[in-house]
């Protein structure tokens, strides 16, 4: 799954969602694949105001990728910044997690990643 | 200027919001003249011919857009309009290659009525080269015909309409995407047609982002992606995803399209536990930001064909040693978490909540619903105070129907609050354990439609 979706992705556990640590949740043992994806200006400036911007600064970090602005930009700055496009639309358009763990840093519940493909089913008592 | 849209005469109930849906996707202007559920002819203002091709060009349900230059209950007031509107358009006409159709609707004419109605048109004296196969303009007469006509031997049409043909819409798409050659589709994929025609009436568009809570084997994201939106999905069972890990997954649908980059993400999970973050109902947000889509699709279980089930065990007492097993396994890869039914109306109005939570101002939710065909069965639609009814389409079967209800996310400040208030407080009532106690629907199937 892309980065992006990532940046859409809480801790499924009820009694998390009311605290902060359950947001971002931290990839552990990641193995990343890049796509060729086009770049799409129009989408990455609809997707802007739509990110948790801190969420992905902390996503950004722990994957290893260059750190981010504190602030993110405006969509009107985003479209005139070349380099910043190439930079967000690398990260969360061509990155792919393959493989690994999503950890929520509140209650510590890992959820597997497969082929792509998140678990985020809980057990009855957690339900 | 007017113009005649063509449309193809089947699910009646979804054209007109399918085009609606298509002059906000175009920023088209369209004010529709005539229109009638029997008729597959339908006569529209719009800005300008480009308007009018761009309009249709994605439309499963029109088959073509034309200028219209005339139209009556007779021949004869067809060609009084021509001559009285649009002698100033014959000019333009009078050397290109040409020629003429005639579309009866319903009726049939013998080559030599064709050919008679045909020369009548010989006062606009057009001299350029008449060639049938790909002439550089094409003039049509549409005649609509009473049903059953011929056998009737009714002589006349009911009406016609004159007018120079512009484009066709996109009624070969649904071949493309046909489920018979399709690499990977499951026993509940939603046709190629349908799902063409739900992504144009949910807005997918490029640059949009869209999600289906209940993605089986992609058949809507495929649609979705195919217009240009970056999908999501999820779906309770991980397997209907996976597929067979090599061949016949649902990425392998996207890469068969070549529409990969249209995949953002899929993952499993539970609409009632979802992982999707979610702010709580405000009162004043400014339309986008703590929301993620422009769209939500989906095709709910409807607990007959395939089983209506979330997360959680049906009756701990009676099952007591479900909780401290899960426990014990749950780190396990090959765990499966243990599921109970859930009611469809609760489901119904969760999905209503998750899209008032994650829909961006004016993002459209549209799902599929299921009812009986008998008017005392019949489940009303599903209101939410954030989420206006834009469009109610039905497919009839022959005991029950199935709907396709489309809404749209109002703005924070127009929401209806005591409603709001209301609803909240009426939300405790659904209460049940077996399948059949939670789904009037299915227990109406199960019961062939008698009460």
């Amino acid at each position: 799954m892309k980065v992006l979706t990532l940046n859409f992705l809480t801790c499924a556990v009820k009694s998390c969602k009311s605290s902060s640590d359950s947001f971002p949740l931290h990839p552990k043992d990641a193995e990343l694949a890049k796509d060729d994806v086009e770049i799409n200006p129009q989408l990455l400036a609809n997707v802007l105001p739509r990110l948790d911007w801190n969420a992905l600064r902390t996503t950004s970090t722990e994957l290893g990728f260059p750190s981010l602005p504190d602030q993110p930009p405006s969509p009107e700055d985003l479209t005139a910044d070349e380099k910043m496009l190439q930079e967000l639309h690398s990260l969360l358009m061509e990155t792919q997690i393959m493989e690994g763990k999503l950890v929520c840093g509140h209650c510590g519940h890992e959820y597997a990643i497969r082929e792509g493909i998140a678990n985020f089913l809980l057990p009855s008592h957690l339900v | 200027m007017d113009y005649l849209i063509r449309f193809s005469q089947s699910h009646e109930t979804f054209r007109r919001p399918e085009i609606e849906a298509l002059a906000l996707i175009e920023g088209v202007d369209l004010e529709i003249v005539s229109y009638s559920l029997d008729s597959p002819f339908c006569i529209a203002k719009l800005p300008s011919e480009d308007a009018a091709r761009r309009l249709i060009q994605r439309s499963i349900l029109v088959q073509s857009i034309h200028e219209l230059w005339g139209h009556g209950k007779t021949l004869d007031e067809v060609h009084a309009a021509v001559r009285r509107d649009t002698p100033h358009l014959w000019e333009r006409y009078m050397t290109c290659s040409f020629k003429f159709t005639l579309d009866s609707y319903q009726g049939s004419r013998s080559a030599g009525d064709k050919l008679r109605i045909i020369n009548s048109f010989s006062y606009l004296g057009f001299e350029g080269p008449i060639v049938m196969r790909r002439p550089d303009e094409e003039f049509i007469l549409c005649e609509d015909w009473e049903f059953n006509s011929t056998p009737l031997g009714i002589p006349d049409p009911k009406c016609y309409f004159f007018g120079r043909f512009l484009a066709s819409g996109a009624r070969d798409l649904p071949k493309k995407l046909d489920l018979k050659k399709r690499r990977y589709i499951s026993t509940t994929s939603m046709d190629a047609e349908l799902t063409l025609i739900t992504a144009n009436i949910a807005l997918a568009a490029p640059g949009k982002l869209m999600y289906d809570p209940f993605v089986g084997t992609g058949s809507f994201p495929i649609a979705c992606a195919h217009f240009g939106a970056l999908t999501f999905g999820s779906d309770i069972d991980g397997r209907s995803i996976r597929g067979d890990e090599k061949k016949r997954t649902l990425k392998a649908n996207f890469e068969q399209y070549g529409i990969l980059a249209g995949l953002g993400g899929m993952f499993t999970a539970d609409l009632t536990n979802s992982p999707i973050r979610r702010r709580p109902l405000q009162q004043n947000g400014d339309g986008v930001s703590g929301r993620i889509f422009d769209g939500i699709i989906c095709d709910p279980p409807y607990g007959v064909r395939e089983g209506l089930r979330v997360l959680g065990v049906r009756d701990p007492e009676k099952s007591p040693w479900v909780i401290p097993k899960g426990k014990e396994m749950y780190k396990d890869p090959d765990f499966i978490p243990p599921r109970k039914p859930y009611s469809f109306l609760a489901m119904l109005d969760d999905i209503l909540q998750f899209a008032a939570q994650t829909l961006v101002d004016d993002g459209r939710l549209s799902f599929w619903m299921p009812t009986a065909n008998d008017e005392d069965q019949e489940i009303p639609v599903p209101t939410h105070p954030y989420l206006q009814v834009v469009s109610v389409c039905t497919q009839v079967f022959n005991k029950w129907s199935r709907r396709l209800i489309t809404y749209r996310r109002i703005p924070d400040q127009q929401v209806d609050q005591v409603a709001m208030r209301k609803r909240e407080e009426e939300n405790a009532a659904l209460v049940g354990k077996t399948a059949d106690e939670l789904n009037p629907f299915r227990k109406a199937y199960f019961n062939k439609f008698e009460t």
